[in-house]
């Protein structure tokens, strides 16, 4: 009995020593479902690589690399200066998808809102605090405005779109920058907090009177009515994957991908998108960093074209050719 | 009211809260398995227990890997816990006075209310970061950090309730000490003793953040010990934070079948300790 | 029966000499004895020096944040991560307010369902329910996470919370606006996930009172209420003590499912509806994303608290369970 046991544990064991690449990755929950089809669709055509992410955040992500636990890292915000310096080499930042943070809200009312960067400011800040206050209303004209309490819901957890959302409200209010300012973690002035983008999301769908952040797929996926935000051009802009992409487009030829795309010049561009990266060691090439920069060759390619369907906006092509330049 | 009306009602009074008690603690069960079930049972079919993951949008994908990793983890983490916890337990019951043992029963205590994540950062710092790369051996070792307290603290209070004349009557016959502790004290509760083992493991079963930073997760099914694993909890936890229907029902028939797991382990092992104890009765009858 | 004549004839046998205990071991039973006593001290030895590497490991990762915050991290409740500065105040509120409720909750539920079981339900029934009681701690803490959000948290703004106000509104612990997650529905969750440690351990413990104590009571004329009160509940007091401790230990540590319900926010009020934070539950939420290494390592002097927090409610428990024997004894 115990003999034929071990026989069978052998066995078992022995149908994984085939060479196969297995390369490891962490960081960024947001690019998760892109990223988990890409691999998947990639390892069809190139059995012999394994690609393994975990989404454990965009710190983590920062932090694993730098430890060198994984073979790349994912984040959503660029690395910190403090971080750069504690790599043994240095990381290259290549973008992959962009994404966009709706705000979302649950109101019985007539129409769609529209909000601008400072009313969302204030509201975010606690200095509204009512629905039909008169600030909300003269940017909503058509609408009847209820006189309930605002309910604020922010995350819990640090998260990449925090400091993305944060990003945009520091940039169009200046009183947020000084009073709270940017970062995955924040000190909020009022709101409560759930956990992750979908305890957000299941929060405001549960609270008349509630308005939050969360990314795009979620209010798309959950039928979440999101805010028309006001952009730099004038328009009110519901989020969308074209808006996201224009906000890229309008990204100047000789500036760092790394850069800040939110509140963006142009038509159509929607205020609150983001890039989301993959961190690329810059090191003598081992076996699972050739792989990688097969992949990216690959998803600034062929794979751009299946970003549409989950939500994500492909990046401007131009951008696309100018990385695949700063992987080789 | 005379006294003794006073001292019934108070004894009715007494039963009726204690029925009420087991209505409310097992309430809370059954609805929560319940909702468990109605999200999850669409996605519980044959491709769910063979398949692996599929990206979102594509039908079927199981978690195969994820099943497997959780088995896997927990037989490494029990293999080095239980062992481990039961002797503490033993220890503390058995010889509990001296320096030694007032110290283990302290870290005991401490050990029971370590947050889960911090058992996981210490295996990170001790097992990931030296060897540079996520590993099922750190993730077991974080398990069984968990599951050590939890058998030894209720081994030891299990074994101090026995009587102290059954130990006495080992040593008269003649045994040595060890024998009488294993071979009557220990045997002799074995079924007892494994509820609490049992209490520990389905608590480790369960556990997401000792795992993030050290077993780490994998889309594929690895046997290696110094690669990544993939578990239950932290597949579920992927899938159940994201925004995709398919993929949040998945979470949820995870959750399922982990809950199923689990018990299965439970009833197992009452089982086996049931059919050992026959065997014995069987044998004992033949001579 | 046949060895054991063949065992005695063979004493008798001129080959062994008469040696009647001739046995096979190459160690003698004090031997083998001090062999086992010392195999035991090194494994727990192994054990203790595993809890001192762990505080070690806080330690080590908290030096950055001891030397910026020094003791008063404890007293000062401001949390911000952005301006590198904080506290650790209401992080200790937060987690001794939940688990406090939550055994206040649990405890009596978990010893009366242990009594139930062993006293008032006929041995097949018990097993099944206790089999029952177990079977809430084979669920996963994510999955009452998610249950919290999406079940308990609605019921609890939307059935517990009028209720209690109507009821109770003027203690300031039921005022403010419910939002269904917060301290109330934190401190359900935890006393149903500790609920099955204490009743099996109270149910062990009952277990071993001999019979002949409860039956003595009861031919006393004893009802069974006062029979369980004085030959069962009273003796077996530090067992079911012991039992709540763990519990309780479990509710100071429990992090998934709290970070999920608590609805983070690092305040102090006096509101049971209000959201809080628990020193695990910031940890969970906030380690993986922190920015800053001072951000980090003040998450691990929250968790060098939280060892000092379980260090003194465990000797308090202790301090209880003897002043108790003492005064049993005397």
């Amino acid at each position: 009995m115990k003999s034929l046991f071990s026989l069978i544990l052998v066995l078992l064991m022995a149908t994984n020593t085939y060479a196969v690449t297995k390369v490891n990755g962490a960081g960024a929950t947001f690019p998760y479902p892109m990223y988990s089809k890409w691999f998947s669709e990639y390892n069809k055509n190139n059995k012999d690589v394994q690609f393994n992410y975990q989404s454990i955040g965009s710190g983590g992500g920062i932090r694993q690399l730098i430890k060198q636990t994984v073979d790349f890292g994912a984040s959503d915000a660029p690395m910190k200066e403090r971080d750069m310096k504690k790599a043994a080499w240095p990381v290259k930042h290549i973008p992959t998808v962009l994404g966009a943070v709706s705000v979302a809200y649950n109101l019985e009312v007539n129409g769609n809102l529209n909000l601008d960067g400072e009313t969302l400011s204030a509201i975010f800040l606690g200095d509204i605090s009512k629905w039909n206050d008169g600030r909300i209303q003269k940017l909503n004209p058509a609408v009847k405005l209820p006189n309930t309490d605002i309910l604020v819901v922010r995350r819990a957890d640090g998260s990449g779109t925090t400091s993305i959302f944060s990003d945009y409200l520091s940039t169009v209010s200046t009183k947020w920058e000084s009073k709270v300012g940017r970062g995955k973690s924040l000190k909020w002035p009022v709101g409560i907090g759930s956990k992750g983008n979908e305890g957000v999301t299941a929060t405001v769908k549960q609270t008349e009177g509630s308005i939050g952040y969360v990314e795009l797929a979620y209010a798309l996926k959950n039928n979440l009515p999101t805010v028309a935000l006001k952009n730099k051009a004038g328009e009110f802009q519901k989020p969308s994957v074209q808006g996201v992409s224009l906000s890229a487009a309008s990204l100047k030829k000789d500036a760092k991908v790394t850069a800040s795309i939110v509140d963006a010049a142009g038509k159509g561009v929607y205020p609150i998108s983001a890039f989301t990266y993959i961190l690329l060691p810059v090191k003598e090439e081992t076996t699972q960093l050739k792989e990688v920069k097969k992949f990216l060759k690959w998803a600034l390619t062929k794979g751009q074209n299946m970003t549409e369907e989950l939500h994500y906006a492909p990046l401007p092509k131009s951008l696309a050719t100018k990385m695949l330049e700063e992987i080789k | 009211m005379t006294y003794l009306h006073w001292r019934k009602f108070k004894n009715i009074a007494f039963h009726a809260s204690l029925y009420l008690a087991a209505v409310i603690v097992l309430l809370p069960l059954f609805l929560i398995v319940s909702y468990v079930f109605k999200m999850g049972a669409s996605s519980l079919n044959l491709d769910f227990f063979l398949a692996f993951p599929k990206p979102v949008g594509e039908v079927g994908g199981g978690m195969r890997h994820a099943i497997t990793g959780t088995l896997y983890l927990v037989a490494i983490a029990s293999i080095i816990s239980i062992p481990t916890g039961l002797l503490c337990g033993i220890y503390l019951s058995e010889f509990g006075k001296g320096k030694v043992a007032t110290l283990l029963k302290f870290s005991i205590d401490m050990l029971t209310g370590v947050p889960s994540i911090i058992i996981g950062i210490f295996a990170y710092i001790l097992i990931v970061v030296p060897l540079k790369g996520f590993s099922a051996m750190a993730g077991g070792v974080a398990l069984s950090i968990i599951i050590l307290p939890i058998v030894c603290r209720s081994t030891e209070e299990i074994l101090k309730l026995i009587p102290q004349h059954i130990r006495e009557a080992g040593l008269a016959l003649g045994l040595p000490r060890w024998r009488v502790i294993l071979n009557i004290v220990v045997k002799g509760n074995l079924s007892s003793l494994i509820t609490g083992v049992m209490l520990a493991i389905s608590r480790a079963a369960g556990e997401t953040a000792p795992l993030l930073f050290t077993s780490f997760g994998n889309m594929y099914l690895s046997y290696r010990i110094d690669e990544p694993m993939a578990s239950l909890p932290v597949q579920i936890y992927n899938y159940a934070i994201s925004p995709f229907d398919d993929w949040r029902r998945q979470a949820w028939a995870g959750a399922f079948v982990l809950i199923t797991i689990v018990l299965g382990i439970n009833l197992l092992s009452r089982l086996l300790v049931k059919l050992g104890s026959l065997r014995h009765l069987i044998r004992r009858g033949i001579k | 029966m046949v060895r054991d004549i063949e065992n005695v004839q063979n004493s008798f046998s001129t080959e062994n000499n008469g040696n009647i205990s001739k046995k096979k071991s190459f160690l003698t039973y004090g031997e083998q004895d001090k062999f086992a006593y010392f195999l035991l001290k090194l494994i727990a030895s192994l054990v203790i020096i595993l809890l001192l590497g762990m505080i070690a490991m806080l330690l080590n990762s908290s030096l950055p944040a001891i030397k910026e915050f020094g003791i008063g991290f404890a007293f000062n409740d401001n949390w911000n991560p952005v301006e590198d500065e904080f506290g650790a105040l209401a992080f200790l509120f937060g987690t001794l307010v939940t688990s406090a409720l939550a055994i206040m909750i649990a405890a009596p539920l978990s010893i009366s369902v242990a009594v139930f079981i062993n006293e008032i339900l006929p041995t097949k029934l018990g097993k099944l329910i206790s089999l029952f009681v177990e079977m809430i701690a084979a669920i996963p803490s994510i999955v009452f996470g998610l249950w919290g959000i999406f079940f308990l948290g609605p019921f609890v703004k939307d059935v517990l919370t009028p209720f209690l106000k109507s009821n109770f509104g003027f203690l300031p612990l039921f005022q403010g606006a419910s939002f269904g997650i917060g301290i109330l529905t934190a401190s359900i969750i935890l006393a149903i996930m500790i609920t099955p440690t204490i009743t099996s351990i109270c149910r062990e413990v009952l277990k071993t009172v001999p019979k002949i104590q409860k039956e003595a009571a009861l031919a006393l004329g004893a009802t069974r209420f006062e029979m369980i009160k004085i030959a069962l509940i009273k003796p077996s007091f530090s067992g079911l003590t012991g039992g709540v401790v763990l519990g309780l230990g479990r509710a100071l540590g429990e992090t998934m499912a709290v970070a999920m319900v608590i609805g983070n926010s690092p305040t102090i009020t006096a509101s049971l509806f209000s959201p809080a934070a628990t020193m695990a539950s910031v940890i969970a939420n906030e380690y993986a994303e922190a920015d800053s290494d001072l951000h980090l390592s003040a998450m691990c002097y929250i968790g060098l608290l939280l060892f000092l927090v379980t260090f003194i409610v465990n000797s308090f428990a202790r301090a209880i369970v003897w002043k108790k024997q003492r005064k049993a004894r005397g």
